[in-house]
């Protein structure tokens, strides 16, 4: 029970007038921040980190924390508003919550982020609170083998899925795993798939170009396209008694995705090699899989938009504890903040939970605070957000254009990178056109490069036998799972060609 | 409609806050917009504890009128530090946190067109050395009971390193030629994950940086088994070094910042100011100590000077080594 008395005092603390007044700046900074295409909550607290040095440490750590909350409700915005994701960790938002907005239910799918993240953020608080030394030893039994197989159970979610048309998925599993694939071999260090010797694919193809891409001006593309010569009619209007309603709606449809999200996201939050994305995208996987109706995945469902966000939320809580208990920064904004640690003369690692005890549990405590903040604080903002979405689609669509491109910019600073999303976001409207999912390609590109690595030193460790993915007692089991769910599919068409079943058209 | 526009002024503050000028420290250039500070290695690695370090003293004491933006460019063993930097269109604004594989890196690959002598040289921070570790639980105590385990397993002896023809990979194929031992070798992406793969023992030595094993060893995870330093290192006195044991070897990392090539000779003396400051600060010093690493400070000139011998050593060392 001493936990609990540290983790009050750690609470009392963040209550101070001072301390609150910073977590309130920083959710707010922290929530246009991740609104903001491109500029994600790396970019937002490198250049906040001077400020902290004016505010004793531990109100500097609580002025973090609260922009790195803030970001994380922030990056679902954008998603939902106008299609581009605020940021990475909120791309599988976009799938439900944009089509929701283009419904005209674009509260609904703010009112179901919101509640979501802060299901998820307090779920995977009070699982830090609870177990976070024993949780250590969890992610350090995540070797190599353990972390490919839990790739491969990702992949097999987005292929298992009903309804989608299961070549084309894979097709697009397929175009997005050589699109990771382009940079530096990690093995060996050599170059590859360095198309047309255009040294910009070098570095690589960053996921946020990508998703920029074909989630911005794709998107964009494709409203205009379907929307040609209709007025849009769907004019979303806030009300306080509308508000209420969404919440009970998003409670109802809701609970189930936020609570896979806030379960499967922590545990794939503290896996120093996962982190926030590949989380919400496999919680998006695992809530349709689970759904009694996947078909409507994609087309507006609100578990589709509390999985994703849930699941962002409480990983990036998760990303702390890697960070805390092994001194190994879970996402580039823990490592800004573990160099902010450093400075103040703590040392990360097993024995900071016992020597430090009053820094630990202060965060902690700021995490609990923060939480309710930003969920509140984008309560209070919705309305404007849903003002943004009564401007006419003619004004909108260049406006995302130059977000798009600006927050492409603005990521990398490099001219080749506008290019790429220009393409991408041409290549994915044409590849939607013709029926292709584009979520599989965007989970390819995530999951490969962790994917690849991980098959490669598991083979090494085995000397090329492939059975060290059956025979470890954490990989096995996953693995297993993975293959089962893998060769659904096949059942499936084999029973569907006998049956002369027509194929169900989307 | 009040909230909402309560909530909009307290933001309005919060940007004011944000964007404020901040004050400034010398006379002449001085950055314009944040400031790429790119690092050869992945996250959690020596290089970018190192990096990070930097970032927080420099904000501590407000050193720069912008912020430095650090980004982890691992790939590649830190090929693709190199080619980003080198192709940076704002040179003044752009500069890395290297380590060995500054001068490795472009030997391997020499299709990338690299040059380490167009960079530009800014400050020395240090040199880092390299000592063998176990897990606890495999009882190895010593350095004698290593090289005896890995004989007898006739190459299924698992360690991580960070990659071929990186740092710890050149120490460990100087030991397998030294002590004719068979090692399966796991690359990684950085320090930092193979101190913690060497922590959940899915492998079973590494030679990491002090700097990326001290949490576990004092947590009382890992054993020390020999330095590759010239002398035995302070923190780890009972440690020994690989010169005691009748082998000439010593290796370090180099912890030095390079300005991208073609950065204007104004933001150069700019940058080597800067990092002379944060050199001499109290905290860079206790971090030095705490950390073992060993001082080597040398101004541009001589900068210029140790890259290209080094450049020559690891041409032989690598060669040596059949990398």
């Amino acid at each position: 029970m001493e936990v609990l008395s540290l983790l009050a005092n750690g609470m009392w603390l963040a209550l101070q007038p001072l301390n609150l007044m910073l977590i309130l700046i920083g959710v707010s900074i922290g929530l246009f921040i991740g609104a903001m295409p491109g500029l994600g909550s790396v970019n937002g607290v490198a250049i906040l980190l001077p400020i902290t040095f004016l505010v004793p440490p531990s109100g500097a750590i609580i002025f973090l924390a609260a922009i790195y909350y803030g970001a994380m409700y922030g990056g679902a915005i954008s998603s939902v508003t106008l299609g581009i994701p605020g940021a990475s960790t909120a791309v599988a938002t976009t799938f439900d919550g944009r089509p929701l907005a283009r419904q005209g239910r674009a509260s609904l799918a703010l009112v179901t982020a919101a509640l979501a993240s802060f299901v998820g953020g307090t779920v995977a608080n009070v699982f830090f609170t609870a177990f976070a030394p024993l949780l250590a030893d969890v992610a350090l039994s995540f070797g190599p083998p353990e972390i490919f197989a839990l790739m491969l159970l990702a992949f097999a979610t987005f292929v298992g899925l009903g309804g989608d048309d299961i070549p084309k998925t894979i097709f697009s599993i397929c175009f997005g795993l050589v699109l990771g694939a382009i940079g530096f071999d990690q093995i060996s260090g050599a170059p590859r798939l360095v198309l047309f010797d255009i040294m910009g694919f070098l570095q690589g193809i960053g996921f946020l170009v990508l998703a920029i891409g074909v989630y911005g001006i794709g998107e964009m593309l494709w409203t205009i396209e379907q929307s040609r010569g209709e007025v849009e009619s769907t004019t979303p209007k806030m009300t306080a008694r509308g508000m209420a309603k969404d919440t009970a709606e998003a409670t109802r449809r809701g609970w189930k995705g936020t609570t896979i999200g806030s379960v499967l996201g922590f545990f794939v939050g503290i896996l120093p090699a996962a982190g926030a994305t590949p989380a919400s995208l496999m919680s998006y996987g695992v809530a349709k899989m689970v759904s009694r109706v996947p078909g409507e995945f994609g087309k507006g469902n609100p578990d589709g938009v509390a999985a994703p966000e849930a699941a962002n939320n409480s990983a990036s809580t998760g990303s702390m504890l890697p960070m805390l208990t092994l001194g190994i920064p879970g996402s580039p904004t823990t490592a800004i903040l573990l160099g902010g640690m450093v400075i103040w003369g703590l040392v990360p690692g097993p024995l900071l939970f016992v020597q430090e005890p009053d820094f630990v549990w202060g965060l902690i405590g700021s995490f609990y605070i923060s939480n309710l903040a930003a969920v509140l604080i984008n309560l209070a903002f919705i309305p404007v957000f849903i003002w943004m979405l009564r401007m006419p689609f003619t004004i909108l669509a260049p406006m995302i254009f130059v977000l798009s491109i600006a927050g492409g910019y603005a990521a990398t600073r490099d001219m080749f990178d506008i290019w790429l999303i220009v393409i991408f976001g041409l290549g994915a409207f044409v590849l939607r056109r013709f029926d292709y999912p584009l979520a599989p390609a965007v989970l390819a590109i995530v999951l490969g490069p962790i994917a690849e690595p991980t098959l490669r030193q598991s083979l090494l460790l085995s000397s090329g036998d492939p059975s060290i993915f059956f025979t470890r007692p954490v990989a096995g089991p996953i693995t297993v799972v993975a293959l089962i769910l893998l060769a659904l599919p096949a059942v499936k068409l084999l029973r569907r060609g006998r049956g002369k079943v027509a194929t169900e058209k989307s | 409609m009040s909230t909402t526009k309560r909530s909009f002024l307290q933001v309005a503050c919060a940007a004011l806050i944000a964007l404020a000028p901040m004050p400034t420290l010398a006379d002449g250039w001085e950055p314009r917009r944040p400031i790429d500070f790119t690092i050869m290695a992945g996250a959690g690695g020596g290089a970018d504890q190192i990096a990070r370090f930097l970032q927080s003293v420099a904000q501590e004491y407000d050193m720069t009128n912008r912020p430095l933006v650090p980004s982890n460019r691992g790939g590649g063993s830190g090929a693709e530090a190199l080619i980003h930097v080198s192709n940076a269109s704002d040179p003044d604004h752009t500069i890395l946190v290297t380590l060995n594989s500054f001068f490795t890196t472009p030997l391997r690959q020499e299709n990338l067109g690299i040059d380490v002598q167009n960079f530009t040289p800014v400050a020395m921070m240090g040199v880092d050395p390299f000592v063998l570790w176990v897990h606890t639980e495999s009882g190895i105590t010593d350095f004698d009971q290593f090289v005896a385990q890995v004989q007898s397993m006739n190459g299924d002896f698992v360690m991580g390193g960070t990659g071929a023809g990186q740092e710890d990979s050149i120490v460990i194929a100087f030991m397998s030629d030294a002590y004719d031992l068979d090692i399966n070798y796991i690359p990684y992406d950085g320090g930092g994950a193979v101190a913690r793969d060497l922590a959940g023992q899915q492998i079973m030595a590494t030679v990491n940086n002090p700097a990326e094993a001290k949490g576990f060893y004092e947590a009382g995870d890992f054993v020390p088994l020999v330095a590759f330093s010239d002398e035995r290192l302070p923190a780890y006195p009972d440690v020994p070094t690989m010169m005691e044991m009748g082998h000439e070897f010593s290796y370090y990392n180099q912890r030095a910042v390079v300005g991208a090539p073609g950065m204007s000779e104004e933001a150069a003396e700019y940058y080597r100011n800067l990092f002379t400051q944060i050199y001499e600060t109290e905290e860079w010093q206790a971090y030095l100590e705490s950390e073992s690493l060993s001082p080597l400070w040398m101004d541009a000139e001589e900068q210029a000077a140790y890259w290209a011998t080094q450049v020559e050593s690891h041409r032989e060392l690598l060669a040596s080594l059949g990398e």
